[in-house]
């Protein structure tokens, strides 16, 4: 071997070390353990390959799969984390996408300062955060007091631990997510394309959906993505604003493991989100998401 | 022109609701804080008292020094692996296994929390059957989890500052006869350092905020800062809690902003 494949190798040892010991092998464990059936005992479960007096024994038990078609509790926490997800990320685009869009035609000078405002609330805890909007939306919070003191309303509205709630929590935890990408992506646009639009006679709005808009899409598939995946995995918001009225597929997780102690359900469950976000990450694969601003 | 100014204001308009939908929760987190009143939304004049009775409560001191002791060992952990992994994933080429380096170095920023939490609480649970290794569970293996799901965020930003490296400077260093390890030392490390520091803060802000991976990985007697505010934020809200979001707010801004300078100067 050459004195230079050796240094390669030198180089990377650690990192190969400790990513194959933590994040390869919890991988290959957790589909094990979704594959083998659950018993009594300390770890509760028995493992789907044995060594029983000299022979190797597989018992594949995929029975954790067929209860997760089966049963309509997980079915319904998958669907409601999905289409939770998507809402949000859907609001996130209406929200964000003007934001960036103003952020990239600001005067450049301020543009750090814009960014800096939109990534300072990422660097500050999100547990505080979300627990911030407890106070502002319960029925003697910020938000009532301000709308009867207007008179708009006369009676509080509930609005604390219901969907609504939860998903504005996680409009507001996401956002900083959707509009950095799209921000540095519609940065590096060329303004002047637009200008040629309108001198050629385009409308403004038919020169953003003909020009802008297919331009800004790599970035906006890459923050859309970086909403959707993280979201429909999402424990924390449901759990505080919503009080889990609405099981997501990671409440359920989270109950199979610490309160039933079913480690194979749980990690067949785990598997199974880990599925369904493949599918988009396939699908955007090969556009790397802009990093830069994070 | 007409249409130029209406524009305008619709530009601003969109910023400042953006804005403040962006920092209203922040800062009624903070006001709130200086109230005198516990019942949380009701102005009973300015007070820091809520502050005094965080600096003498020792559950929340004990669970700070937990949280930054291991804040601290993941980030300087990460920045380590991080670096390592960054510079070979840049500057060795297509080497065998590369893509499923880069694979599982960026595969904590996109699986799932519950995901990553429950699979590495199995792997501790297994190992330690096999090997007696970790005993139970508390600040040791929440400081490996934290170096672990650090170690991506840390290896893309360290990458990027690599991938804008002029590599002749380097090639110079080689024919001018400086080893590898010196050409490393004496000039990739001070060029990139800004970048480490930089990756060094984000994994601590990282570490001192998780909680959903640490409530995973966690044993009993090991109680993070974030896992105290959760268990009290389930019972509601709390001016105390106010008073520590406010002092997390302030170290968390201060850190970004650092971040943010360090990396500007890097670029």
């Amino acid at each position: 071997m050459s004195a230079a494949t050796e240094r390669q190798r030198n180089v990377l040892a650690l990192p190969w070390f400790w990513l194959s010991v933590f994040v390869l092998a919890p991988f290959l464990i957790i589909l094990a353990i979704s594959i083998s059936s659950a018993t009594y005992g300390a770890p509760p479960l028995e493992l789907f390959i044995d060594w029983k007096s000299g022979h190797v024994v597989f018992d594949v038990d995929f029975d954790n799969y067929a209860l997760l078609a089966s049963d309509s509790l997980y079915l319904r926490g998958f669907l409601n984390s999905i289409s939770i997800a998507f809402e949000t990320t859907v609001l996130c685009l209406l929200v964000g996408y003007p934001m960036a869009y103003v952020m990239a035609r600001a005067p450049e000078r301020i543009q750090p300062m814009l960014v800096m405002l939109v990534v300072l609330p990422f660097w500050t805890s999100s547990l505080i955060r979300v627990y911030a909007w407890i106070g502002i939306l319960k029925e003697n919070g910020l938000l009532n007091g301000f709308l009867m003191h207007l008179g708009l309303i006369h009676e509080p509205l509930v609005i604390l631990n219901t969907p609504i709630a939860v998903q504005i929590g996680m409009v507001y935890s996401y956002l900083p997510f959707l509009v950095l990408p799209l921000f540095a992506t519609l940065q590096k646009l060329d303004w002047t394309l637009l200008e040629a639009a309108a001198d050629l006679g385009a409308k403004p709005w038919s020169a953003f959906f003909r020009v802008t808009l297919p331009l800004s899409w790599p970035g906006t598939m890459a923050g859309a993505l970086l909403v959707f995946v993280p979201a429909s995995g999402e424990y924390l918001i449901p759990e505080l604003l919503g009080s889990a009225k609405l099981p997501m597929i990671s409440t359920v997780l989270w109950t199979e493991f610490f309160a039933n102690r079913d480690w194979p359900v749980a990690s067949a469950i785990a598997v199974v989100l880990l599925l369904i976000l493949a599918i988009p990450l396939f699908l955007v694969q090969g556009r790397q998401p802009a990093q830069g601003h994070i | 022109m007409q249409a130029g100014r209406k524009s305008k204001i619709a530009g601003g308009l969109v910023l400042t609701l953006g804005y403040l939908f962006l920092f209203i929760p922040i800062l009624s987190v903070v006001f709130y804080s200086f109230n005198e009143s516990r019942l949380v939304t009701v102005w009973g004049g300015f007070s820091t008292k809520w502050y005094g009775e965080l600096v003498q409560d020792d559950r929340v001191l004990d669970a700070l020094k937990l949280s930054v002791g291991i804040a601290v060992t993941a980030s300087t952990g990460a920045v380590i692996i991080g670096t390592l992994a960054a510079y070979g994933l840049t500057r060795f080429g297509k080497f065998r296994g590369r893509s499923l380096l880069s694979g599982l170095v960026t595969a904590p920023l996109v699986l799932p929390e519950v995901t990553t939490g429950l699979s590495m609480l199995l792997l501790f649970v297994l190992m330690e059957k096999l090997t007696g290794w970790p005993q139970g569970r508390g600040a040791v293996t929440i400081a490996v989890a934290h170096i672990t799901f650090a170690v991506a965020y840390a290896t893309v930003v360290i990458q990027a500052r690599i991938a804008n490296l002029d590599p002749a400077l380097e090639e110079a260093a080689a024919d001018l006869g400086a080893r590898p390890i010196a050409t490393f030392f004496s000039v990739v490390l001070p060029l990139i350092a800004p970048s480490l520091a930089a990756a060094w803060l984000l994994s601590f802000s990282l570490s001192l905020d998780d909680f959903i991976i640490t409530a995973f990985v966690s044993g009993p007697g090991s109680t993070t800062l974030p896992l105290l505010i959760y268990s009290s934020v389930k019972l509601g809200v709390n001016p105390e809690i106010n008073a520590l979001g406010t002092l997390i707010i302030a170290t968390a801004s201060l850190v970004a902003l650092t971040a943010t300078v360090l990396r500007r100067r890097a670029e």
